[in-house]
C-alpha cells in the first residue's frame, strides 16, 4: 500500500486509572464524555476539564469479570456496558449520578459486544454463545428481547448500527460480517460478507452508511460498499494490507472527515484515507499516520469523537486510554 | 480413567542452566535467549501424565524462535498424539506461563507443530484470540486445570 505522511498524530492525554486493561472505550453523541471499560471490572467515565483530562466516575460493582464493551444511547443519558459475566448492565445519569438502572441476563456466557440503535429503541448484544439479542427499548422503559439470531456459526465479536436506519451488522470468528433487518416481527440476516480469512474483529459504516470498514485476525482491512438493506449483494471494494502486523481489533470511521482509524496487536493506531474520488472503481488507500512507539502494548479499540473531528480515543492492554490528535 | 496415550515415549531432562557473569552483573541487560524461554515452558506439567511437556518432547528449545529486537517469540510445540484432546489445554498453559514469566513487551505466539495434530488449524485460532484466552483465564474451572499444569513447585524442589 501507499504511504502519503500528510498527517500528523499528536498524542495529546494519556489516562490512567484502569487497574488492568482497558478493552474498549466509546465517546458520548455530544463527544463531552469519554465511557472506557476492561479487565478490572469498572467504566470509567472522563472528561475534558478546562484542557485537563480528569476521571469524572467509576462505575463499579455491576459486573463481576471483565467489562469487555460499552455503548451510548443516541440522547447521551445511558450508557450500557457488556462484561464477560453475561449480562449486561444499564446506566442511567437523569437523576444526576449516574445509576445502575437495569441488568440485560440472557446470554449462556460471555458478552462481547453491545450497541445502541441510532433511534434509541433497540440495544444489540452478541457474545460467546454464538448469537446476537435484539433487545427492544419501550416508553414504559422496559427492556424485553425482541430476537435472538443464531446465524453465526461461532462467537460474535462485535454488533454495529447503521447510522440511520434499525440495520445491524455484525462480525465473527467464523471470519464473515452479517448485516440483520427488521422483518414483521422479527429480524432476519439478509446478507453475508466472506472474504476475511480470520475472525472479523469489528465492523464500522461510513456516514452514509452505504460503505462498511471491517478489520480481522487476518491483519487486513477490508472496505465493502454495500446498497442496504434491499439492495443487491455487498462487494469488496479494497482491501488495505501490508501495513499491520498483528491482528487489528477494532476501526472507527469518521463520520466528518471520512478518515478510517484501526487499533492494532502490534501496538499502533493508524490512520487511512482513500485520496482522489468516491467514483474510482479500484479504490486505493494511503497510510495517512500511525502513532509509532506511542504505545507499549496492543491496542483494543479506537473511536472517533462525534464533536471535534481531529480527535481520537484509543485504548491498550497497558492500562492507559489515549487521546490523539490527528492534524495536518 | 483410560489414558489416550497410555505408553508415551520418555525422554531426559536438560541439565540446567549454567548462568552467565554477565548475567550475573545488575548493571548489564542481557537479552532473553531460547534456553530462558524453554526453562520456563519445559517444567509444565503434562495434564495426562505425572510428567514434563519435556519429558514427552511436546516441546523442544529448537523449536522455539526468538527475536529480541523485535520483542517476539514462537513457540512450537508437540501433542504426544495427532488426537490428543488435550492439545488446546497444553498449549493455554504454555501461553500462560509465557503470559506470567515475560515482560509485557513481547509477543508471543503458540502453535502446533505442522502435521503432529489433527485439529491444528482449530486449536492455533483459539490460542490466537486474546479475548478467548482472557475469558478462559477468569473461569475458575478451567484456571483450576491450567494452574495444575502451572504447579512446577514438586520439580523446584527436586532441582534445588
Amino acid at each position: 500500500g501507499r504511504v502519503l505522511s500528510v498527517l500528523v498524530m499528536e498524542l495529546q492525554a494519556t489516562l490512567t486509572g484502569h487497574k488492568d486493561v482497558v478493552w474498549d472505550v466509546a465517546w458520548s453523541p455530544s463527544g463531552s464524555f469519554l465511557a472506557s471499560c476492561g479487565a478490572d471490572r469498572s467504566v470509567r467515565l472522563w472528561n475534558n476539564d478546562g484542557g485537563r483530562w480528569v476521571c469524572k466516575t467509576v462505575l463499579e460493582g455491576a459486573h463481576d469479570r471483565t467489562v469487555r464493551a460499552v455503548s451510548w444511547s443516541p440522547c447521551g443519558n445511558m450508557l450500557a456496558a457488556a462484561s464477560f459475566d453475561g449480562t449486561i448492565s444499564i446506566w442511567d445519569r437523569r437523576k444526576g449520578a449516574f445509576e445502575c438502572s437495569a441488568t440485560l441476563e440472557g446470554h449462556e456466557s460471555e458478552v462481547k459486544s453491545v450497541g445502541w440503535s441510532v433511534s434509541g429503541t433497540y440495544i444489540a448484544t452478541s457474545g460467546r454463545d454464538k448469537t446476537v439479542w435484539i433487545w427492544s427499548y419501550d416508553d414504559d422503559e422496559e427492556y424485553e428481547c425482541a430476537s435472538i439470531l443464531n446465524s453465526h456459526t461461532q462467537d460474535v465479536k462485535c454488533v454495529t448500527w447503521h447510522p440511520t436506519l434499525e440495520v445491524l451488522a455484525s462480525t465473527s470468528y467464523d471470519d464473515t460480517i452479517k448485516f440483520f433487518k427488521e422483518d414483521g416481527d422479527d429480524w432476519t440476516c439478509f446478507q453475508t460478507l466472506t472474504g476475511h480469512s480470520s475472525t472479523v474483529w469489528a465492523v464500522d459504516f461510513d456516514a452514509y452508511g452505504d460503505h462498511v470498514v471491517s478489520c480481522s485476525e487476518d491483519r487486513t482491512i477490508k472496505i465493502w460498499h454495500c446498497s442496504q438493506p434491499s439492495g443487491k449483494k455487498a462487494e469488496c471494494t479494497a482491501t488495505i494490507a501490508g501495513f499491520h502486523t498483528r491482528p487489528i481489533y477494532d476501526v472507527s470511521w469518521n463520520k466528518i472527515s471520512g478518515l478510517i482509524a484501526s487499533a492494532c496487536g502490534d501496538n499502533t493506531v493508524r490512520v487511512f484515507h482513500r485520496p482522489g474520488e468516491r467514483s474510482t472503481d479500484e479504490p486505493e488507500y494511503a497510510l495517512l499516520a500511525s502513532s509509532d512507539n506511542g504505545v507499549a502494548q496492543d491496542v483494543n479499540a479506537v473511536q472517533w469523537s462525534p464533536a471535534s473531528p481531529s480527535v481520537l480515543a484509543s485504548a491498550s492492554d497497558d492500562g492507559t486510554v489515549r487521546i490523539w490528535n490527528v492534524r495536518i | 480413567q483410560k489414558l489416550e496415550n497410555s505408553a508415551p515415549v520418555i525422554r531426559e531432562s536438560a541439565e540446567a542452566r549454567r548462568t552467565t557473569l554477565l548475567e550475573l552483573d545488575d548493571l548489564q541487560s542481557d537479552p532473553f535467549d531460547t534456553r530462558e524461554i524453554f526453562d520456563l515452558i519445559r517444567v509444565l506439567n503434562d495434564p495426562e501424565h505425572p510428567l514434563t511437556l519435556e519429558q514427552l518432547n511436546v516441546v523442544q528449545e529448537g523449536q522455539i524462535e526468538l527475536d529480541n529486537q523485535n520483542n517476539y517469540i514462537k513457540v512450537l510445540y508437540t501433542p504426544t498424539i495427532p488426537h490428543c484432546s488435550m492439545a488446546t489445554l497444553i498449549g493455554l498453559s504454555i501461553r500462560v506461563r509465557l503470559l506470567r514469566s515475560l515482560p509485557p513487551r513481547f509477543k508471543v505466539d503458540v502453535e502446533i507443530t505442522p502435521g503432529t495434530h489433527v485439529s491444528r488449524e482449530a486449536v492455533n485460532k483459539q490460542l490466537a484470540d486474546k479475548e478467548r484466552v482472557a475469558a478462559a483465564l477468569e473461569n475458575n474451572h478451567l484456571l483450576k486445570v491450567i494452574n495444575q499444569c502451572l504447579d512446577i513447585t514438586q520439580q523446584h524442589a527436586d532441582s534445588a
